[in-house]
């Protein structure tokens, strides 16, 4: 373990771990884009013809930003049930190499691990592992941080669907928010790891996905690779730590 | 659409949203200390951190057909990107560096910046 420098224990001392106060704090810029967001689809799934409980259940229980607004426009398009269920495995596959790197913290998660898996988006898995070491095996701030961040969709979605027509628009551009969090959460990263190599490899997949993949499939070509580099990365590192030259 | 059409959708769109969500605990549940998932859980996040960093910033292509790109999702975000990586850097203050790098990219959003 690291000595704790002292910027951070002061920062704690107002902050205090473990309540929901503190998850509240942590899920703040995660509101800020799920708000409007949220929003956002309420407003398109009124418009296409979903009644606002519609909208309301597939926040609740589809949970996926991405994934929603692709299914009201098949639903709009009138794909059928297999279209849709084929269109939203696709859209959503990223989430499989979220899970590889949480298998462990997950383990001993106890009845609230379900829901944990449930409501892994980006940001709460953005969130999750960011949270200190010495928290992490607290999961019951993992669930109240997915909770939250599942409660501030569920209210954008529903406050857009009710208030579809009185939206005050000058709220544009609030979605940056997310942005800023993934670059502070990249920022909080790189202090801990103290390692190029992860960033490295992000880059080259993350331009290379950006220059060679269609934007739909952008995200989701970025993060495959970059799991395949990793995996690459594993091989070569054991067999040089066994000295063999294969 | 019929409610039972709309809630057959909705069952559908939530059952395989989880089966993605799902799929590695379900398939390698027990193999969570294989050093090879370890190293996963090492490095994968602060990639994909990254990762979803460039995917949000994309919309950014300063030589847009030719010219100089400053659409409302263009130059504005990288500028508050720039914002919010100096600040933090500076200060180390999460809510400080989203609250006032969002308030810049909504200020230049707003004031209209794509006809500047």
């Amino acid at each position: 373990m690291r000595s704790p420098n002292s910027r951070r224990v002061s920062e704690e001392s107002v902050i205090p771990t473990g309540t929901w106060g503190s998850a509240a704090t942590r899920t703040l810029p995660v509101m800020f884009g799920y708000l409007p967001l949220g929003a956002a689809f309420g407003i398109l799934a009124i418009e296409i013809g979903v009644p606002w409980w519609g909208a309301l259940l597939m926040s609740l229980l589809i949970y996926a930003g991405a994934g929603q607004f692709l299914a009201v426009a098949l639903m709009a398009a009138g794909a059928g049930l297999l279209e849709v269920a084929v269109a939203t495995l696709m859209l959503n596959s990223r989430h499989v190499f979220y899970g590889l790197s949480l298998l462990k913290r997950f383990q001993g998660a106890g009845k609230g691990k379900p829901y944990l898996i449930f409501a892994l988006t980006d940001e709460t898995y953005s969130l999750l592992t960011s949270q200190p070491a010495e928290e992490r095996h607290d999961h019951s701030m993992a669930l109240r941080i997915s909770a939250l961040n599942h409660l501030w969709w569920i209210l954008g979605s529903l406050g857009g669907a009710m208030l579809s027509t009185a939206i005050d628009f000058d709220s544009r551009g609030i979605e940056f928010a997310l942005t800023a969090l993934f670059i502070v959460l990249t920022l909080e990263q790189a202090r801990r790891l103290r390692q190029g190599l992860p960033f490295i490899i992000a880059l080259f997949a993350g331009f290379g996905a950006l220059l060679l993949v269609p934007d739909q499939h952008m995200l989701l070509a970025a993060i495959g690779a970059t799991c395949l580099i990793l995996l690459l990365h594993y091989r070569w590192s054991k067999s040089d730590a066994r000295g063999s030259s294969v | 659409m019929s409610h039972l059409e709309l809630i057959s959708y909705i069952v559908v769109c939530a059952l395989a949203t989880f089966a993605t969500r799902v799929v590695p605990f379900a398939a390698l549940g027990k193999q969570a200390e294989h050093p090879l998932v370890l190293h996963l859980g090492r490095y994968l996040p602060p990639a994909v951190m990254l990762v979803l960093v460039i995917y949000a910033l994309r919309e950014f292509r300063p030589l847009e057909g030719g010219q100089l790109n400053v659409a409302a999702n263009g130059l504005p975000m990288l500028l508050a990107a720039l914002v919010v990586t100096i600040l933090h850097v500076w200060r180390r203050n999460a809510l400080l560096s989203i609250v006032i790098g969002t308030g810049c990219y909504m200020l230049m959003v707003q004031l209209g910046w794509s006809q500047g």
